[in-house]
């Protein structure tokens, strides 16, 4: 397929991934503001604008739901709601002709809808409803994607972006947690330490497939263990690398032309990483080191992706 | 009709004027047209709101397909749906056949005259069209001269524009020979309208319509170069800030090839590929869907990346079909469009079956000093714009606005035609749950590749203002379904 379709593909579905991450975390976030006993608005609120990768002009000002706004329709905020929508719609657009209809209108009902005046009044009267409807609007259009879309490279590169960028997100997220998770303040009650941790688990998605591992017995250990090592969850980190190298290996065979051996060994190294480290060892070395190696590592498989396969010089195609 | 009937007919069109336009759906005398009854008895007999509740739903349903057009000079809200009636127009299977008979016949020597021009130019020998009206024109090519085009076919997309006259009869207004547009809103209003108003469709026994972007591809195909059996053909968009980027993606769904911009194609050693996942793939018919203008930076104009460098050298060499050829725009000049009926008798040696619409040429001195004593009742355009632009319609003109115009033709007497203004035949149209008549064209779409083929019925385009008598969807404009007859 055309480089430049596959690339707003690979992108329009990393900025709906990115969409769905900042609703949840701020839709978590919120709702642990409730309890007024743990850390203060303001910390909590920093700690999220870190975890969704520190976008500027959206330092805490005392007014939640102000800064919620901010953060749902900011259409020049790179980690806002709308701004992902926008920027996943501009993609399918340069896509168009890749994508099923059902597709695009999915998405395209969703752009409409967090653009019009309703969405707006939802936000007065009730946030949690919006941010459901968003949601809704994200999983109906991977439900369509993955039933009205041709299983070839186009839906091989959809899938990459998303495992791609949730990996690399579900780390940033760990980074920042792990401390507040590992290093409780002494004067927390254990009911709010609980809380923080659903709250973590939430923000993947992840409580019912936790207790469904572990029971609901919480501890920090366990939770990096299952985020960061399940092979069979989707929002596990090493599920991910997994699903990207599937991801890869599909787009190689039915293109028929090898992929280059430092994007094969870039994700070979990633998914060993996690795939051969228990939780104990990670725990014993410096964790948030870790985590940001997986970061690092998933940067560079971006940028691999993008030499190899969008960007290529004309000579070396030519020269095959 | 029952006598119920037509109370509620009464209260439909209240006072539905008719004037000395041809209207579509009444005779003068204000009967129905015969082929009219059963639309106007079945919104007769719809409930009150029950139009306004499908408008809406048909509404929707353009917006959530993203039918939208964009809309130049805004940043926000760039995207409009296409304003569109709900009511079909009603075209009479013998209307049709000799609207087709007489396109085929025109597209024809509209093509010859294109080979002719480009190669031995005999026509201008034989002095049926003066040499300098040919050469003075901005579309004319000189590129193209002795080029082998494939199939000897210049002109494969044709969106011609035809009007009604008030004796009934149908004249052609423009050739658009470039990159027609407006396609996809015949192919999406005909679903919609065949969702709204289903049991009324197929009581008509209207003509389909929904081949024609397989009669497109094979078109394309027919094209291809010799010893390219399995041809990889691609359409070439300016990309999506063009006003009608949705037809394109559209036209390439519909027909399932790749939609491709200037900047995913590459030329190396006269043969022009795509970058793809995968590497390089050679292209072999190019939809082009870009202006000559923009196509090529080392042929064309030099300041545009929409196009391919190179794309000329691999056409001239023949390893790659560009369709619409380049230079085509020579024959749609607004002056070259008053020779047509002479090309059909010069080359066919028929009589034109569609007319023209009377037109005077301004580099004339007889036809100019006529024009400029009565620009009040003309309607002047420049000969190489479209979409609505650089026109004068007197009628409606301001005398600062005919004094402007006045100076501009006394400058550049060849860049202007006029025409008498015409009372273009009305349709029916809903406006605010009322019948109200409003001026409609017909563009027809035609492809011409072994031979020519015209989908019966085409795009009818309405100006949505009352009084107006411009059409294009760039100013005000809409469309509606049109239905040709069984």
């Amino acid at each position: 397929m055309l480089s430049r379709v596959a690339d707003s593909l690979y992108w329009m579905s990393r900025y709906l991934e990115r969409a769905e991450n900042t609703v949840r975390q701020l839709d978590v976030t919120m709702s642990l503001m409730l309890d007024t006993g743990g850390a203060s608005a303001e910390t909590r609120w920093k700690r999220l604008l870190v975890s969704l990768g520190k976008p500027t002009g959206m330092e805490w000002n005392g007014d939640l739901e102000a800064m919620a706004q901010k953060l749902i329709f900011d259409n020049l905020c790179p980690a806002a709601v709308t701004y992902c929508l926008n920027g996943a719609r501009e993609n399918a657009r340069q896509a168009r002709e890749e994508i099923s209809t059902e597709q695009w209108q999915r998405l395209n009902r969703l752009f409409h809808h967090i653009h019009s005046p309703n969405a707006q009044a939802q936000f007065g009267s009730s946030i949690n409803d919006l941010l459901a409807s968003v949601i809704d609007g994200i999983h109906l259009f991977k439900g369509v994607s993955d039933t009205t879309m041709i299983h070839g490279q186009g839906w091989q590169f959809i899938r990459l972006g998303r495992y791609l960028e949730r990996a690399y997100a579900t780390a940033t997220m760990l980074e920042v947690y792990q401390e507040d998770l590992f290093n409780p303040q002494e004067r927390e009650h254990s009911g709010y330490q609980y809380l923080e941790m659903v709250g973590l688990l939430r923000c993947c998605t992840s409580f019912e497939a936790y207790c469904q591992v572990y029971t609901a017995d919480l501890a920090p250990d366990r939770i990096l263990e299952f985020l960061l090592l399940n092979r069979d969850f989707p929002h596990a980190i090493l599920y991910c690398v997994d699903g990207i190298r599937s991801a890869i290996e599909s787009i190689q065979r039915a293109g028929g032309r090898r992929s280059p051996d430092d994007l094969t060994a870039g994700i070979g190294r990633l998914h060993a990483l996690l795939g051969y480290t228990s939780i104990n060892e990670i725990l014993a070395g410096d964790t948030h080191a870790f985590l940001h190696t997986i970061r690092e590592q998933c940067l560079r498989i971006h940028e691999q992706i993008y030499r190899y396969y969008v960007h290529y010089s004309i000579q070396s195609a030519l020269a095959v | 009709m029952s006598a119920g009937h037509s109370v509620e007919l009464e209260t439909l069109f209240g006072d539905y004027p008719l004037d000395r336009a041809f209207d579509e759906m009444r005779e003068a005398n204000g009967e129905l047209r015969s082929h009219y009854r059963a639309l106007a008895e079945t919104l007769a007999s719809l409930p009150a709101d029950e139009l306004q509740r499908r408008k809406q739903s048909a509404d929707l349903s353009f917006l959530t397909q993203g039918i939208t057009f964009t809309v130049y000079g805004r940043d926000e809200g760039t995207e409009r749906i296409f304003p569109y009636d709900l009511l079909p127009r009603l075209i009479t299977g013998a209307e049709w056949d000799h609207i087709e008979r007489g396109l085929t016949q025109r597209i024809t020597a509209l093509n010859l005259f294109l080979r002719d021009v480009y190669s031995d130019a005999k026509i201008l020998s034989d002095r049926v069209i003066p040499r300098e009206l040919v050469y003075s024109c901005k579309h004319y090519r000189r590129q193209m001269r002795g080029l082998q085009v494939p199939r000897n076919v210049y002109i494969a997309v044709v969106g011609s524009d035809l009007l009604r006259l008030n004796t009934g009869e149908f004249v052609v207004l423009e050739d658009n020979l470039r990159v027609p547009s407006g396609v996809s809103y015949m192919l999406t209003n005909r679903r919609v309208m065949k969702r709204t108003f289903p049991q009324l469709f197929s009581s008509y026994g209207v003509r389909p319509i929904e081949h024609y972007a397989q009669l497109l591809l094979a078109t394309l195909r027919s094209l291809a170069p010799e010893g390219r059996p399995e041809p990889n053909i691609v359409l070439l968009t300016p990309g999506v800030f063009n006003s009608a980027y949705f037809e394109h993606t559209y036209l390439a769904r519909q027909m399932g090839i790749d939609l491709v911009e200037g900047r995913d194609l590459v030329t190396h050693d006269n043969i022009v590929y795509m970058r793809t996942t995968d590497g390089l793939k050679r292209v072999d018919v190019i939809y082009r869907r870009v202006d000559d203008d923009f196509s090529d930076p080392l042929v064309f104009r030099g300041d545009s990346s929409l196009g391919c460098a190179g794309l000329f050298n691999a056409y001239r060499a023949g390893n790659v079909t560009v369709t619409n050829a380049f230079g085509t725009g020579l024959a749609d000049d607004k002056a070259v469009y008053a020779y047509v009926p002479r090309m059909i008798r010069y080359y066919l040696n028929e009589d034109p079956i569609l007319p023209n619409v009377e037109t005077y040429l301004l580099s004339e001195d007889k036809e100019r000093k006529h024009v400029l004593a009565n620009l009040d009742k003309l309607v002047v355009k420049a000969v190489g714009e479209s979409g609505g632009y650089g026109m004068l319609i007197g009628p409606h003109s301001t005398a600062k606005q005919r004094e402007e115009f006045a100076r501009q033709i006394e400058a550049n007497p060849r860049n202007y035609i006029a025409q008498p203004t015409l009372d273009f035949s009305r349709a029916p149209c809903l406006i605010n749950n009322r019948l109200e008549p409003r001026h409609v064209d017909l563009r027809p779409y035609v492809l011409f590749g072994d031979k020519v083929n015209i989908v019966p019925g085409g795009l009818t385009r309405v100006a949505l203002e009352k009084g107006s008598l411009v059409v294009n969807s760039s100013q005000g404009g809409g469309s509606k379904d049109t239905w040709v007859l069984e």
